[in-house]
């Protein structure tokens, strides 16, 4: 086989595996989702909040002079409002399944949805 | 006296590289976010200089260019944060290309594509650290796809611009 041959087969091949790599992650994620019972609001990465998914609820997390508003409806959490650059945290869709997560890079703020049994470890 | 002025065109095009990886990065910060819910998607533009250098010149070039465009951008654009997480990508993104350059199995796209892929790693890398949080694990498995999209235009291109680049002889 000419070299160009042998590397187009190659990079083929390197696709391939990294599709098949992210594909059994999302299958190994999406086998380990279920629907969760509380969000846990980490600061820094410290657990600073805890909230049932049951409950509608408004609240404000405040990072020093950073907010971000947390609201959870009809067991949703979302992040409806707030003051980082990117606002990517409020873009993102609601979570209610356990290890999803909305992260705001710039406060430093994740928002998780944990189940009510293991409390330390989300997901293995 | 020949090789002195080879010597002047190369760090001559070295500073054209980065110049241009410079307003390839600030165009790619104009461009609006893809899909907003994964952070991270995004074209590597400057990546096409890298591989250009990479192949063109040498491993110690691009290493040069690469740093020297990430201080840039750090400087005009960014904070200590935002290198962290650049460093962390370029460094691995360009090590990966350059192992896989040097075995010589795969082409332009197949080390470009590694380049960007390895890039999301490398930041990923850093946010499952600095936020302590696992779960932001997930979202290589889109960018894994993103990045191998992304990884098969900038081959490509790098791959165009490398037949002329040899025609100047550096």
């Amino acid at each position: 086989m000419c070299p160009e041959k042998r590397r187009l087969r190659n990079d083929i091949l390197l696709i391939a595996v990294i599709f098949a790599v992210a594909l059994i992650g999302f299958l190994v994620f999406k086998s380990t989702m279920k629907t969760g019972d509380y969000v846990t609001v980490s600061i820094d990465g410290v657990e600073k909040y805890r909230y049932s998914l049951s409950e509608n609820i408004q609240t404000d997390i405040i990072t020093g002079e950073n907010t971000n508003r947390l609201v959870i409806d009809g067991g949703k959490a979302y992040i409806t409002e707030a003051d980082c650059p990117d606002k990517i945290c409020v873009g993102h869709r609601g979570i209610s399944k356990t290890g999803e997560t909305i992260v705001c890079l710039p406060h430093k703020v994740v928002v998780a949805v944990v189940s009510g049994e293991d409390e330390a470890d989300i997901i293995a | 006296m020949r090789s002195m002025k080879t010597q002047t065109k190369r760090l001559t095009f070295l500073g054209i590289a980065v110049a241009i990886a410079l307003v390839l990065s600030y165009i790619e910060m104009l461009l609006p976010p893809i899909w907003s819910a994964v952070p991270g998607i995004k074209a590597g533009l400057p990546n096409i200089v890298i591989i250009l250098v990479l192949y063109g010149l040498s491993l110690k070039d691009a290493a040069a260019v690469s740093l020297v465009r990430l201080a840039l951008v750090t400087l005009l654009f960014g904070n200590a944060m935002t290198l962290l997480y650049s460093l962390a990508g370029a460094v691995l993104s360009l090590g990966i290309m350059a192992i896989l350059k040097k075995i010589n199995s795969f082409s332009v796209v197949g080390v470009s594509i590694a380049g960007a892929v390895f890039h999301n790693l490398g930041q990923i890398i850093v946010a499952i650290i600095i936020m302590q949080t696992k779960e932001i694990g997930y979202y290589m498995i889109v960018l894994a796809f993103s990045g191998t999209i992304a990884g098969i235009f900038v081959g490509l291109l790098g791959g165009i611009l490398l037949k002329y680049f040899k025609r100047l002889k550096l």
